[in-house]
């Protein structure tokens, strides 16, 4: 059974003074995330992902399609109680203090009276809010609100997570200690699904991403696979101040920086290259394989008439 | 960085000034006088529309409308005033929203009445906020009482005050002296000891301050009265003994018909007059008095 | 499922406490104090019922703006601050939202009650000098009062599930005002023919019909309230708050946050 399974599921507003205009903030999306994985949903600002959470959050309604979480519909109580939702930007009611807030939604969560206590203490240390429990949220930071926003998500022991953007406000430390819970959550048994429009978060953390654009999918798969070189590039780094004649014919692309320099060769020209350089007394640093960067897999399947040209998911 | 001193030490100084100055012309423009007198009038508007502008606090709003209705007619007594226009139409108001206000039936029955200055001169006005009050609260004899005390002194009218004091002796608990003026109102009408009567149950039945000093006041005239009448009739006994008038009262003292100097209900002497009347040393504390001016 | 709502109108109360509403507590014990010093001074013989009068439409009054100002926000103001979407995504039903709202301010306003009753009838002995046995209809319209509180809150709850909090107040406010001289509106009702009759019948019932359950004057009166006119009261009351919450529920069950 996958953990989410989306099939069909759309979205359109009626927008406009009389409702007559129809807006399709999401288009009939098919998508299954497994449990134990962690699958990014990326996309540029405004592209449905967003809705997409909202729609299998039960805060919005479908046009049409449906999902199911666990197995369970998005209507089922039952199902609700297994996962575990950060909005992006979260704001939670300012006059609680963090204690109060977390104990309030494991009332909600039904977490057991005897268990709450401990849950909400373990939970505040897990995301290093400690000190600040006894605090009115109204005091606390973007950062430290996108923490407690974790800490409600993981309180009840979820199955499956909902993130939106979650590194969004952090810094780099905030962000890597959300990187590492996110793992840490994936090393649980959990399965996390979150959006991010940072691809390089995603790059480092997904099992599996999907991309979406003007409500549309537009290319989904195991990172690894979409970022494998296919045309077999390699990267190399050099001592020296320039590129020697006999090279400049066979690097596609180098740039100088002070006294290092950085190649692009195809990988079959790869060993005519490092000999070239041993020969001219070069001290080569370093011999990497290009990858596609996601970012560029990203702009190509943005692009709709290249779409069709693409590498194929 | 704190604000500013100087700006702050400024913006205080102007705004001290600028309240003053704002005082100042609000007091120039009040004496402009060209405002019309709104005010009053403005409070005075349909009893309907007041019930309706209530917002069901009708109670409360009664309450507010009977108040001003006394200051309004209090401010105006003392200046001696001849109109009292907007007497009737606050009590009818202050009634209309409170139909058991018994105390605005009561005010109205002593001061809506009797002619300016003591009262607005408007008995009809009067008897027809009393009879809307009697049925609205056909159990309260102190209404039937009102009812017969306007019909008896200002309008005269004795069988309506007869009857009035009739219905009012039905009702249970009614004051036991209804009964006795009911039935000795066509005959003794005009009579001292009736007007006695009555000004008596008025005071009783009422706890108002204003109510009551107005009834006090007409039984000290009525005790005036009573007194002038009595010497007066002395002095024509002794002028039919001796043939001549007394001088003054120590003459009917000496000649045993009376044991001192009388005194009016206020302390001071009475006086006699050459021509042989009675009067009081100084008339202007016996309002109401008919007598011995 | 009990649970969650009483939770969600526990902290509901919270919410209320901490934004400082019992303070008007502050307003209204100076008001039945200044009231309670000046009546002598202003209407002998009628102090008793001023008193009445007056701590009655304040203890209404009071009750009414508050139970309007902090209904109209009660639900839009979670979509605002979007509080509402990790509520929503836990085992929370929608229509438990609602209720648990909904008794959370009709338990503030109730404590609030509690408080001014205090106040009235401290009022009253100061007055009075002694308690009088009338005053036992004092605390009957106290009850009659929260029971026009649990109206218009569900009335405010209403309207902030789906409108803007100043049209919110705007609408509360006008149906408070209609309200309160509801009985005139059946009396008009009755006069005229044809369609406009039908209409205005139904305007004038669909309407909260406050005025009928004010007894403020007539208890200022000393008069008592039969326990049939109680009954009915209540009965009155607790189905049309009923049905402006099944409203309620209804329009915010299919609401998208967007």
């Amino acid at each position: 059974m996958s953990a989410i399974e989306i099939l069909g599921l759309e979205k359109t507003y009626s927008v406009g003074f009389w409702q007559k205009r129809q807006k399709c903030a999401l288009r009939p999306l098919n998508l299954s995330v497994e449990e134990g994985e962690i699958f990014g949903f990326l996309g540029p600002n405004g592209a449905g992902k967003t809705t997409t959470l909202k729609l299998l959050m039960g805060l919005v309604f479908p046009s049409g399609g449906s999902a199911r979480i666990l197995g369970m519909e998005i209507k089922d109580p039952g199902m609700k109680a297994q996962i575990g939702f950060l909005p992006e930007q979260p704001y939670f009611y300012d006059y609680l203090t963090a204690n109060e807030l977390l104990e309030y939604y494991a009332q909600l969560s039904g977490v057991a009276a005897r268990e709450r206590r401990q849950k909400v203490s373990q939970v505040l240390a897990r995301v290093g809010l400690e000190d600040v429990r006894r605090t009115q949220l109204r005091k606390f930071s973007k950062g430290m609100l996108q923490r407690v926003g974790i800490a409600q998500a993981i309180l009840h022991d979820p199955k499956v997570l909902f993130f939106d953007e979650p590194m969004s406000g952090l810094d780099p430390m905030g962000r890597r200690e959300v990187r590492d819970l996110m793992e840490e959550l994936k090393r649980q048994g959990k399965t996390v699904f979150f959006s991010t429009h940072i691809l390089s978060d995603a790059e480092s953390l997904c099992d599996r991403v999907a991309i979406i654009h003007l409500g549309e999918l537009r290319g989904v798969g195991a990172v690894a696979d979409l970022t494998s070189s296919v045309e077999g590039k390699v990267e190399i780094i050099w001592h020296g101040t320039a590129v020697p004649a006999s090279l400049k014919a066979l690097t596609s692309e180098s740039h100088i920086t002070g006294d290092t320099v950085r190649a692009v060769v195809r990988e079959a020209n790869q060993d005519a290259v490092i000999d070239a350089l041993r020969r001219e007394g070069m001290r080569i640093i370093s011999i990497t394989p290009v990858r596609t960067s996601l970012e560029e897999y990203f702009v190509r399947k943005l692009k709709p008439s290249e779409a069709a040209a693409g590498v194929s998911s | 960085m704190k604000p500013s001193s100087r700006i702050t030490l400024a913006a205080s100084v102007l705004l001290v000034l600028l309240l003053v100055a704002s005082a100042f012309a609000l007091h120039h423009l009040d004496q402009m006088g060209s405002r019309v007198q709104l005010d009053e009038a403005f409070y005075v508007m349909s009893p309907k529309l007041a019930q309706r502008l209530s917002l069901g606090y009708d109670g409360l709003l009664a309450d507010v409308y009977w108040t001003w209705a006394v200051q309004y007619f209090g401010a105006r007594h003392v200046a001696r005033a001849t109109h009292y226009e907007l007497l009737g139409p606050l009590l009818e108001i202050a009634t209309t929203l409170d139909p058991h206000l018994t105390i605005a039936y009561q005010f109205g029955g002593n001061f809506l009445a009797p002619s300016p200055p003591d009262g607005a001169g408007m008995p009809r006005q009067a008897i027809r906020l009393t009879e809307y009050g009697i049925r609205n609260n056909p159990s309260d004899w102190r209404l039937y009482y009102n009812l017969g005390f306007i019909y008896y002194m200002e309008l005269k009218d004795y069988a309506q005050a007869a009857d009035a004091f009739g219905r009012g002796a039905q009702v249970p608990g009614a004051h036991p002296f209804l009964r006795v003026m009911a039935a000795q109102m066509a005959q003794h009408a005009g009579e001292l000891q009736m007007a006695k009567m009555m000004w008596t149950i008025a005071y009783q039945s009422t706890q108002d301050r204003d109510i009551r000093e107005n009834a006090a006041s007409h039984l000290l005239a009525l005790q005036v009265e009573e007194d002038i009448t009595n010497l007066e009739k002395l002095v024509a006994l002794y002028r039919e003994r001796t043939g001549h008038r007394p001088s003054s009262f120590s003459e009917l003292e000496a000649s045993g018909m009376l044991r001192a100097v009388p005194l009016d209900p206020l302390g001071q002497p009475y006086k006699l007059t050459p021509e042989g009347q009675v009067v009081v040393q100084e008339p202007e504390r016996f309002p109401f008095l008919g007598k011995g001016l | 499922m009990s649970s969650r709502i009483v939770h969600i109108a526990s902290n509901t109360f919270r919410e209320a406490v901490r934004d400082h509403v019992l303070y008007n507590l502050i307003a209204f014990a100076l008001l039945m104090s200044g009231a309670a010093i000046l009546v002598g001074q202003i209407s002998i013989g009628i102090e008793r019922l001023v008193v009445v009068n007056l701590g009655l439409a304040a203890v209404s009054l009071f009750g009414v703006v508050i139970a309007i100002f902090i209904g109209i926000g009660l639900v839009s103001k979670e979509i605002e601050k979007r509080t509402l979407y990790t509520v929503l995504s836990r085992p929370v039903e929608r229509w438990e939202f609602i209720v648990g709202k909904f008794l959370g301010l009709a338990g503030t306003l109730v404590v609030n009650t509690a408080f001014m009753a205090i106040g009235v009838f401290a009022a009253l002995l100061y007055v009075s000098r002694a308690f009088d046995r009338a005053d036992v209809w004092v605390l009957v319209a106290l009850y009659l009062i929260v029971l026009q509180f649990l109206m218009i809150t569900a009335i405010a709850l209403l309207f902030s599930s789906f409108s803007s909090p100043l049209l919110s107040a705007v609408f509360a406010f006008s149906l408070f005002v209609v309200g309160s001289f509801a009985e005139d509106l059946r009396g008009f009702a009755a006069m005229v023919p044809g369609l406009s009759r039908w209409l205005a019948m139904g305007a004038a019932y669909l309407v909260p019909n406050f005025s009928s359950l004010n007894v403020i004057t007539s208890v200022a009166h000393e008069q008592p309230i039969t326990r049939q006119f109680i009954l009915s009261g209540s009965l009155y009351a607790l189905l049309y708050t009923g049905m402006a919450l099944c409203g309620a529920v209804l329009i915010f069950e299919r609401r998208n946050l967007k």
